[in-house]
């Protein structure tokens, strides 16, 4: 069941739409012409209804990323800016709104793009950006009470030393420190002057069950009292430390509130002081488990940015195959793990996830060898990869068995690619396909139609199980997907059944990029696999730049912001986790709470990457 | 033990002599079957193997660590050779948390109830650079450095994120540290001291997040640190 989704048109979005919208609210949008950017800057009173054009007249149906940016001392304001796309592809179109940083107002566009909705509430929360007629502007990743908004520049933290990396020296006059050391309280807390812990009331739990609605419901046979119940944070079930508030008639969902925040790691501040290369290792950690794949997306989206310089190179093929070889590859070992966790959510603990995990020490062994590490593997470079295939390798896994040797690498692919993978998935398709309990449990549950998928903004497998054959490798296709064959898998139904069938079809298409990808890689062998010499510092021009790559689990954006210095500006992360679990309370409504376990389980979450 | 050609007398012997009181003379004969020990010792070595040999861990996954904990739980590695495979859900019914990845301050309440709640005799790990001090994210204003700020930590794992084989060392330093628990020592198996142990209080989350045992300070330390702030020329307020 595979449907070729059209290719990129060719005409550039912003004119076109600027010609549209300008006709109809004349100066109330203006062409982005600062150096370096595009898009089109509304104006806040008619942001709606410009939004509403867009979607309506334009077409422009799915908000994919939705973030501020705080341009302290180069205008003082805030801008919201928004990337939103047609579900037939293209690149995006670029929406920004302006607003003064006190007082810092903009309307509500989770009228016309639900998928504003979670995106907003980050920019309350960690921007300050009070956003009007939204349904329930609370904090998101922090906690009510929480002093300040973080992420306006400045906010300074409580192991605050210098506004950019490289600091100065961490051992002056040869004596180390370490940021305790400067801290009053010794540890990374802060307090304002005022505060005064004895007297202090706790709100943040407070406001978590505000608006979960609670009461007897009446209804014409039989008085049911309603029950709150909070699942999570620690939960076997909720793939970390996800949390859920579920408010149950019976055994009902009535209402469900995803509370996040139990792992905000503060990805885009310290993201924000690092370098932009400093930053490559910090996205192995978003989605742990993909940690190719993001860097991948990051290095898309810094490479976006050189490429508006003058002496830019462009990655060599060799670089081009090793990263699609090493995309792929997780996309398979994600899957992979994704069945088996499914499948543990639905009751059948950690047998299949065993069966999962074989599969994955063979790609991470690869991994090892050739990047050093087994998850976080910091490989890509602006411009290549950090080191070639090596020749042959030896692994872990081979001083634990009997077969202790050095493989070749391009063997071990060969069997990998060619064998094992295949096989593992075969193994999986038939055993688990027909299996009763699955179907039994998956068929019909947690249904996301069509429409509330593309206007939820939810990604990767979820939206292609709704029915969208919607792929960036084929909607804004990247490195060498143009001239790779394979199918954008698409299923119709929308529930989990179809949301674990489609991880299977799209393992299946890896494979088959995988084995084109063998030749590619035998075609440049010995050809370089760095464009230009790696350099530890790089000059990025300024300007703003949204780098998007088919991930595992859906749309991984980064949107970076350079103003031409060592540090990016803005760097913000367009997570697919965290926007595809907007769709969760759609998702299970209606259903029994057991069923919750399970549709959180197809729609493949992983923290790191929900709260950054 | 492969030196032994398989019939684990070496082990057996080796037992007996950590176990035998070398005062106690003992003919030359009969030292392969025989001991003269202490009760406690005695009691000690029966109590330990237990204890050492069933561990059972938390199912509490934080981070990217949690990824290479389970790795390790599963076949290539498989934690069960050391009696640590009965992962339970329930922290009433675990012995061991392992803390494996980022504390956030979030989630730090929640982690500081979980530890209250497992009974005695309870041990933590932390596993990996952030558990142990923050890790790659330590700066962050959300990031606890270090779960030993909160709860006491027996075994410190550290790497980023460990491997599966540092996780298992890690475990069997922990099996070495349970066997140096004496019944006839109470500093070292104060659970059986007089009365429950003291509760942890959770930290509570305020403007940032604090610790309840600190509230007489908070105050005054933020005092003196605003005014420290206002007056940049006063240099040299490190405390
Ligand atoms: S130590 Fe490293 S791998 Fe472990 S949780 Fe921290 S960042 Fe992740």
């Amino acid at each position: 069941m595979t449907e070729q989704a059209p290719v990129a048109e060719t005409q550039n979005p912003t004119e076109h739409a600027l010609g549209a919208l300008q006709a109809r609210f004349g100066d109330a949008v203006q062409l982005d012409n600062r150096d370096g950017y595009t898009g089109l800057i509304v104006a806040p009173e008619k942001l709606v209804e410009v939004a509403q054009a867009v979607r309506d007249q334009l077409g422009y149906d799915y908000l994919t990323s939705a973030t501020a940016v705080d341009y302290l001392g180069k205008g003082d304001h805030l801008e919201m800016v928004y990337h939103v796309c047609r579900t037939e592809g293209g690149s995006p179109l670029v929406l920004k709104a302006q607003t003064p940083r006190d007082q810092a107002t903009l309307p509500s566009l989770t009228g016309v793009w639900p998928a504003a909705n979670f995106q907003e509430r980050e920019a309350w929360d960690l921007m300050g950006i009070r956003f009007e007629g939204h349904p329930n502007l609370k904090r998101i990743l922090l906690w009510e009470g929480f002093a300040g908004h973080p992420l306006r520049k400045d906010w300074h933290e409580a192991y605050y030393e210098e506004e950019h990396k490289p600091y100065d020296s961490r051992w002056p006059e040869g004596k180390p420190f370490r940021a305790e050391a400067f801290n009053p309280y010794g540890k990374n807390v802060q307090y304002p002057a005022d505060f005064d812990p004895a007297a202090y009331e706790e709100l943040a739990e407070k406001a978590i069950y505000e608006d979960v609605p609670l009461g007897v419901s009446v209804r014409h046979d039989l008085a049911s009292e309603r029950v709150v119940v909070s699942l999570g944070p620690q939960h076997p079930s909720t793939h970390g430390v996800f949390r859920m508030v579920v408010s149950l008639d019976g055994e009902t969902i009535q209402a469900l509130e995803p509370v996040f925040g139990y792992l905000h790691r503060n990805h885009e501040k310290i993201g924000e002081r690092n370098t932009f290369l400093g930053n490559m290792p910090y996205t192995d950690r978003l989605d742990y488990i993909c940690s190719l794949s993001n860097n991948f997306g990051y290095a898309e989206a810094v490479e976006r940015l050189l490429a508006t310089g003058r002496r830019w190179q462009a990655p060599t093929r060799r670089a081009e195959a090793i990263r699609v070889l090493m995309g792929e590859l997780t996309r398979v070992l994600n899957h992979l793990f994704a069945i088996g966790f499914l499948l543990n959510d639905l009751g059948a603990y950690f047998t299949p996830m065993m069966y999962s995990l074989v599969e994955r020490e063979l790609i991470l062994d690869f991994f090892e060898a050739v990047t050093g590490s087994r998850m976080m593997c910091n490989y890509f470079r602006f411009g290549g990869v950090a080191y070639d295939l090596p020749e042959t390798m030896r692994t872990t896994a081979a001083l634990m068995n009997d077969r202790v040797r050095d493989f070749n690498t391009m063997a071990y692919l060969d069997e990998l690619i060619n064998e094992r993978l295949p096989r593992a998935i075969d193994q999986a398709d038939e055993f688990l396909t027909q299996n009763e309990i699955v179907t039994n449990r998956c068929i019909g549950v947690g249904v996301l139609p069509k429409e509330d998928a593309i206007a939820l903004g939810a990604g990767g497998p979820v939206l292609r199980a709704s029915g969208v054959p919607y792929d960036v490798r084929r909607a804004e296709p990247y490195s060498l997907y143009p001239e790779l064959e394979f199918d954008v898998a698409v299923r119709y139904h929308g529930d989990i059944y179809d949301r674990y069938l489609i991880r299977i079809d799209e393992m299946r298409q890896s494979i088959r990029i995988l084995k084109q990808i063998l030749g590619i890689l035998r075609e440049t062998e010995g050809q370089p696999f760095f464009a230009g010499t790696p350099k530890y510092n790089v000059r990025v021009p300024a300007g703003e730049a949204y780098g998007r790559v088919e991930n595992p689990k859906g749309e991984l954006g980064f949107y970076v912001v350079s103003d031409g210095g060592q540090n990016p500006w803005r760097y913000h992360v367009r997570s697919p986790s965290f926007i595809n679990l907007g769709a969760l309370e759609t998702m299970t409504k209606g259903h029994k709470v057991a069923d919750v376990v399970a549709i959180l389980g197809s729609i493949d979450i992983v923290l790191g990457e929900v709260d950054r | 033990m492969s030196q032994n050609n398989g019939n684990g007398n070496n082990h057996h012997d080796d037992f007996l002599q950590e176990l035998h009181n070398p005062d106690v003379p003992v003919p030359e004969n009969m030292r392969s079957a025989v001991a003269v020990t202490s009760f406690t010792k005695l009691l000690d070595s029966i109590y330990n193997w237990g204890r050492r040999n069933s561990i059972w861990p938390m199912a509490f996954g934080l981070a990217c660590c949690a990824i290479e904990m389970i790795a390790t739980a599963a076949s290539r590695f498989d934690q069960a050779r050391f009696g640590m495979e009965v992962i339970r859900a329930s922290p009433r019914q675990a012995d061991l948390m392992l803390v494996s990845g980022t504390v956030t301050k979030k989630m730090i309440v929640p982690i500081v109830r979980l530890y209250n709640q497992m009974p005695e005799p309870k041990y933590v790990l932390a596993m990996g650079a952030c558990a142990i001090g923050g890790g790659p994210f330590k700066e962050g204003y959300n990031v606890v450095s270090g779960i030993d700020k909160y709860i006491p930590v027996d075994v410190y794992v550290p790497g980023c994120p460990p491997t599966p084989q540092a996780l298992l060392h890690g475990l069997i330093m922990l099996q070495k540290k349970i066997d140096r628990q004496s019944l006839g020592n109470p500093n070292s198996t104060p659970w059986y001291g007089r009365g429950p142990g003291d509760e942890v209080p959770l930290p509570v989350l305020g403007p940032d997040v604090f610790d309840p045992r600190q509230v007489h300070v908070l105050g005054r330390q933020a005092k003196a640190a605003q005014a420290a702030a206002d007056a940049p020329e006063a240099e040299d307020t490190t405390a």
